[in-house]
């Protein structure tokens, strides 16, 4: 039988990290995260595993670049500027191909911002955030269940592609409770198979190989270009191959949404509402912001004749919104920002609002 | 029951977070869709505290509500902010230990309980007033059943404070109030 848990959101990140195999954690306070390092620090020394908490964002990303090149699982959490504090290090992790799991608990934004739930770093996470030509893989939960199971999964990802993945959560997510089902304890990895699973990683070569080294410096232009060409094809798998996505009831919606994460959650109540007053409603939820699920738009049907796109942003998604749909049809947008959340009742007035316009 | 949507509130410290927390893992126990979701911002010691619980047979949407069944206010500055929320039909648990006024709603049942009284006298521990709300709570709205509960507070109630079980059962039932139905 499952063990199941009422657990706040941040705690259960933090668990399901654990049961994954992190067994390194770097991290410098900022709400509405703060439950992640306190958790870590309690429960990673138990299991053998290393919490430090850094003096700033920026060291504790490089710790993990550290961790993360000598072949451990890492989980490194943050909250939007503390996020945006990271970036620089985050392309060098994607330069030199290292996995690391990156948990971004959104607060309002731009600058310092607010601490309440947001989604304005939708651009943040979907366009590197650091410089050069890189992506980070974005997975977008909209419960805690969901969060648990995409950490998870973002380990393997991470593993696989040898590039870091992004959790986009949101302060809603961080601070509620529900009850969750606990994923399976996978255990850490073993010093001495670290060589087998990451042939790649620097646990010293004793002579007994030849050296490996990890460089993000290139001082030969032409040599930079075809080490970018030589990892490039990843990301058109990734492309290919990862992008997951939610739809609901788009036979015969007038009118489809497009949101993700809590919102979407707030979208779904806004739907039940606009059904009652005869208005037939559906959703397309991109559960990766990268790779942005963009054939979900093909499954629309002829008979809609509106696209909203619902977002804790002022229209940052809907940029991609408008490339899938590809003026098809028209694009909407609702949304609050600066740490304010959409009210069901909000959406269901301006959805009306946008329908009459129309 | 299909929905119930619990919102809770007063000033930190009277264990509003906790009342909340013991109705989510108790209507876990009983195999419902539940949510717990505080009030969170810069805070202070003494400062507002508040959370929404919502309780369901089906998959919850939104954690937040605008509305609520069941309103809970331990304080007065709470009962002023919150009262709008209540829809008609609604229960309000008012703290009459610190809250003098009384309410003016026809189209709601008002419930006011002594919760620091009924701790003082009956317990003889000051700090089982929220439990003694609780209590109220679900004598009055039947939230949950009082099995579950004792399940919440045995998976709460860990370690030293393993021992605060006996009393806080007993504060459930502390409050022989029915209730002032006028609807």
């Amino acid at each position: 039988m499952k063990e199941k848990k009422l657990m706040k959101g941040n705690e259960a990140f933090a668990l399901a990290a654990i049961r994954s195999g992190c067994r390194f954690y770097f991290g410098y306070p900022i709400t509405p995260q703060n439950e992640i390092p306190e958790y870590m620090s309690r429960e990673l020394p138990k299991i053998g595993g290393s919490f430090i908490q850094a003096e700033s964002e920026l060291a504790a990303i490089n710790m993990a670049y550290g961790a993360a090149a000598s072949g451990g699982r890492v989980f490194i959490s943050s909250s939007s500027p503390g996020i945006a504090l990271m970036q620089e290090s985050i392309s060098i992790l994607a330069s030199v191909q290292l996995p690391v799991v990156i948990l971004n608990v959104m607060r309002g934004g731009p600058g310092i911002g607010s601490i309440q739930p947001a989604q304005g770093d939708y651009n943040q996470v979907t366009r590197g955030g650091g410089n050069g030509d890189y992506h980070v893989i974005v997975y977008a939960p909209n419960s805690i269940q969901e969060a648990m199971d995409m950490i998870a999964k973002a380990y393997d990802v991470a593993d696989e592609y040898r590039n870091p993945v992004m959790i986009a959560a949101d302060g809603m997510l961080g601070q509620m409770m529900e009850p969750v089902d606990l994923p399976e304890d996978k255990g850490g990895i073993k010093a001495g198979d670290i060589t087998k699973v990451k042939p790649w990683a620097l646990t010293g070569h004793k002579d007994m190989r030849d050296r490996i080294a990890m460089n993000s410096v290139w001082l030969k232009q032409d040599q930079l270009e075809d080490y970018i060409n030589s990892y490039w094809p990843k990301y058109e798998k990734a492309e290919q191959e990862l992008a997951e996505y939610e739809t609901r009831s788009l036979q015969a919606a007038e009118v489809v949404f497009v949101s993700f994460g809590s919102t979407s959650r707030i979208t779904l109540e806004a739907m039940r509402l606009l059904e009652r007053e005869g208005i037939k409603a559906g959703l397309i939820r991109p559960k990766t912001l990268w790779p942005f699920p963009f054939h979900a738009f093909d499954e629309i049907s002829a008979k809609t004749k509106q696209i909203i796109s619902v977002e804790l942003s002022k229209g940052q998604m809907m940029q991609d919104v408008k490339l899938a749909v590809s003026g098809r049809w028209p694009v909407g947008l609702i949304s609050r920002v600066g740490g304010m959340l959409l009210d069901p009742l909000e959406i269901v007035l301006k959805t009306k609002e946008i329908l009459e316009v129309r | 029951m299909k929905q119930k949507r619990i919102f809770i509130a007063g000033f930190g410290g009277q264990g509003v977070l906790l009342i909340g927390q013991l109705i989510a893992y108790a209507a876990m126990y009983e195999n419902k869709n539940v949510t717990w979701m505080p009030s969170y911002g810069p805070e202070v010691r003494g400062g507002t505290a508040n959370c929404t619980v919502i309780i369901s047979d089906e998959t919850i949407a939104s954690p937040l509500v605008s509305t609520c069944d069941i309103l809970t206010v331990m304080n007065g500055p709470s009962l002023e902010r919150f009262e709008h929320m209540l829809i008609p039909g609604g229960e309000l648990f008012i703290n009459q230990s610190i809250i003098s006024e009384k309410n003016s709603r026809a189209d709601i049942s008002v419930n006011y309980v002594d919760c620091t009284g009924i701790a003082i006298e009956k317990l003889g521990n000051e700090k089982t007033a929220n439990m003694v709300m609780l209590g109220a709570m679900i004598k009055k709205a039947g939230i949950v059943e009082t099995a579950a509960m004792k399940k919440a507070f045995e998976a709460v109630f860990i370690g030293s404070k393993a021992k605060l079980i006996s009393l806080n059962l007993e504060a459930l039932n502390s409050w022989e109030g029915k209730g002032d139905s006028r609807n």
